[in-house]
């Protein structure tokens, strides 16, 4: 394994860390309000959420281009405020795999939210609560398998994602070249046992995530 | 001082409509059948439903048109009827959940007495999941009384438990009412627990509040349907004299004279109160002997009504201010000749002892 491939794995580590710990916090207040409203909103809302598990990866990343390219809507906000374009800089790669992932962080935080009785909470305020203290002292805790589960999905997929990463991020050493795309990289190149390497580390990664939700008996094995 | 409400609250074809004003002390019992708005009652008194109108607790209001206090806000403590817990939370920490958001100055009960007062020192260290009905029913009152409520509320808290743990809860509850100064309001549709632990009877049916007053002032009122109940019944206040070791007999003074009841635990003087079931009472014109009843008074007609049941009446009877039902045949009515007023003898087949 080279210095690439060891930026490469890095850069990837970095992605799906911020990306997941951005996920959790902006999904939660998501996830708690569709677990518990009766709103109409309610079923689009969720379906839009959930759109991206079942998008090809590419059209997510061709509109995501055209949205933050200099034509698109948020690309001529992002100028105006200094901030450049986003697409092929590390940011843009952390919006789009946001986007990407967004599904299989919100989705078993949505369910471990759902699973708390509706009495838990009216006898936390009855106990004296508020609802910001419900949420932390009760909410949290009883939810933290949901928690765990988002968190290892939404990282193992961030870590996992091709598709989106060539459309928005390019191939740009140290900026959006991860991991899978190395790989990619070295196969087209014929360089296999680079390929191998960082293939065998990225086959054992995600083994050893889906062993460990699975080992959590409680755990949401996948989005369901 | 007094609790005084009035909502109204609609949930699909129900409406709640109650208007009522309670004492700030003592056990008032919220009395209906399934069904009858109760528990929506107590639950909107609680915040926990928002229902239109006011309540005001001791001249604070609590919710009227313009504000509404959330539940968090409310000084109150809420069992439901079935015992919840934290469920992440061991039974300490339930009970802490609760303790140690009240402010220190503002506690006016301490951790382990409630913890003595309902018995639970030796569960402390379970996880809540791992108790029984009655236990987990025991902590939750505990963690209710440690918010250091003003008024408690109680959801048929016995309602979801076996007669065992009923019967392990009670005398708790009793004691509760007795040694603490904290009102409470109890939803029931037992007419045993109401009888038991009742100084005010609210009745409620379809959403509306029906009678509220004294309990047996309610109890024996033959206009009420309580009065018409199967287990209609009085209750009579009434004050330990002497009791008989040999035969495990207790004799009791009410205000109609003594009667005999099974042994009570409670020593000489005591004050109790004994339940008289309309169905267990029988009237005479002449003292009768040779009977097995060991209890007879004599008593004034009030009134006679109509029961639902057609072949019977219910006969209201007083004790020297004191009322009674007895619910007899109508035949024996009218062989009988009783009438308003008649002075007659009553004997009564079995008195049971509330406290």
């Amino acid at each position: 394994m080279n210095g690439e491939d060891l930026a490469a794995i890095w850069l990837t580590a970095k992605l799906a860390g911020i990306v997941t710990l951005l996920l959790l916090m902006g999904s939660a207040p998501m996830a708690w309000w569709l677990a518990r409203t009766s709103s109409r909103w309610k079923a689009p809302l969720t379906a839009l959420f959930t759109l991206p598990m079942v998008l090809p990866p590419t059209v997510i990343g061709f509109y995501l281009l055209l949205l933050l390219g200099p034509n698109g809507f948020v690309g001529k906000i992002t100028q105006a405020l200094g901030l450049g374009f986003l697409p092929f800089t590390f940011g843009g790669l952390v919006v789009a795999s946001m986007i990407y992932s967004l599904p299989f962080v919100m989705q078993p935080l949505k369910n471990s939210f759902e699973m708390i009785d509706a009495r838990q909470l009216e006898v936390a305020a009855t106990l004296r609560a508020s609802p910001w203290q419900t949420f932390f002292s009760v909410v949290l805790p009883q939810a933290k398998p949901g928690f765990i589960t988002a968190t290892v999905l939404g990282f193992a997929h961030t870590v996992g994602e091709f598709g989106v990463v060539l459309m928005i991020g390019g191939n740009i050493p140290d900026q959006t070249r991860v991991v899978s795309v190395q790989i990619y990289d070295h196969v087209e190149a014929m360089q296999y046992s680079n390929a191998h390497a960082l293939s065998a580390v990225l086959l054992l990664f995600s083994f050893c995530v889906l062993l460990l939700i699975g080992m959590r008996r409680r755990g949401n094995y996948f989005v369901n | 001082m007094s609790i005084d409400l009035c909502l109204q609250l609609s949930r699909g074809e129900f409406l709640l409509d109650a208007k009522l004003s309670l004492p700030s002390h003592g056990v008032s019992v919220i009395f209906g059948r399934s069904g009858s708005g109760k528990t929506l009652l107590l639950r909107a008194l609680a915040g926990l439903e928002k229902a239109q109108g006011s309540v005001c607790f001791n001249g604070e209001y609590w919710q009227d048109n313009e504000n509404f206090l959330p539940t968090h806000q409310r000084p109150v403590g809420f069992v439901f009827q079935e015992a919840s817990l934290l469920a992440h939370l061991d039974v300490r920490s339930n009970l802490d959940f609760s303790y140690r958001r009240i402010p220190a100055n503002q506690r006016r009960i301490q951790f382990d007495d409630a913890v003595q007062l309902l018995g639970i020192g030796d569960l402390l260290t379970h996880k809540s999941q791992a108790l029984s009905g009655g236990q987990r029913q025991r902590v939750a009152i505990a963690q209710a009384l440690l918010t250091s409520p003003q008024l408690l509320l109680m959801d048929e808290p016995l309602a979801s438990l076996d007669a065992d743990s009923k019967a392990e809860i009670l005398p708790y509850l009793e004691k509760l009412r007795d040694e603490l100064d904290m009102p409470m309001l109890y939803v029931t549709h037992a007419a045993d627990e109401m009888a038991q632990l009742a100084d005010t009877l609210v009745l409620i049916d379809n959403g509306r509040v029906q009678a509220c007053g004294l309990l047996n002032e309610l109890l024996t009122d033959p206009t009420l349907s309580v009065a018409h109940l199967y287990e209609a019944a009085a209750v009579v206040d009434a004050t330990v004299l002497s009791h008989d070791e040999h035969y495990q007999l207790t004799t009791v003074n009410t205000p109609g004279g003594s009667l005999i009841v099974p042994r009570s635990p409670l020593p000489a003087g005591s004050e109790i109160r004994v339940r008289i079931l309309a169905r267990d009472v029988s009237i005479a014109l002449a003292p009768i002997q040779h009977s097995s009843i060991l209890n007879s008074l004599v008593s004034r007609i009030i009134d006679i009504s109509a029961d639902n049941d057609a072949a019977r009446v219910l006969v209201r009877l007083d004790l020297n201010g004191t009322h009674i039902l007895s619910r007899i045949t109508r035949r024996s009515a009218d062989t009988l000749g009783l009438s308003a007023g008649m002075q007659v003898h009553v004997q009564i087949k079995a008195v049971a002892l509330m406290r």
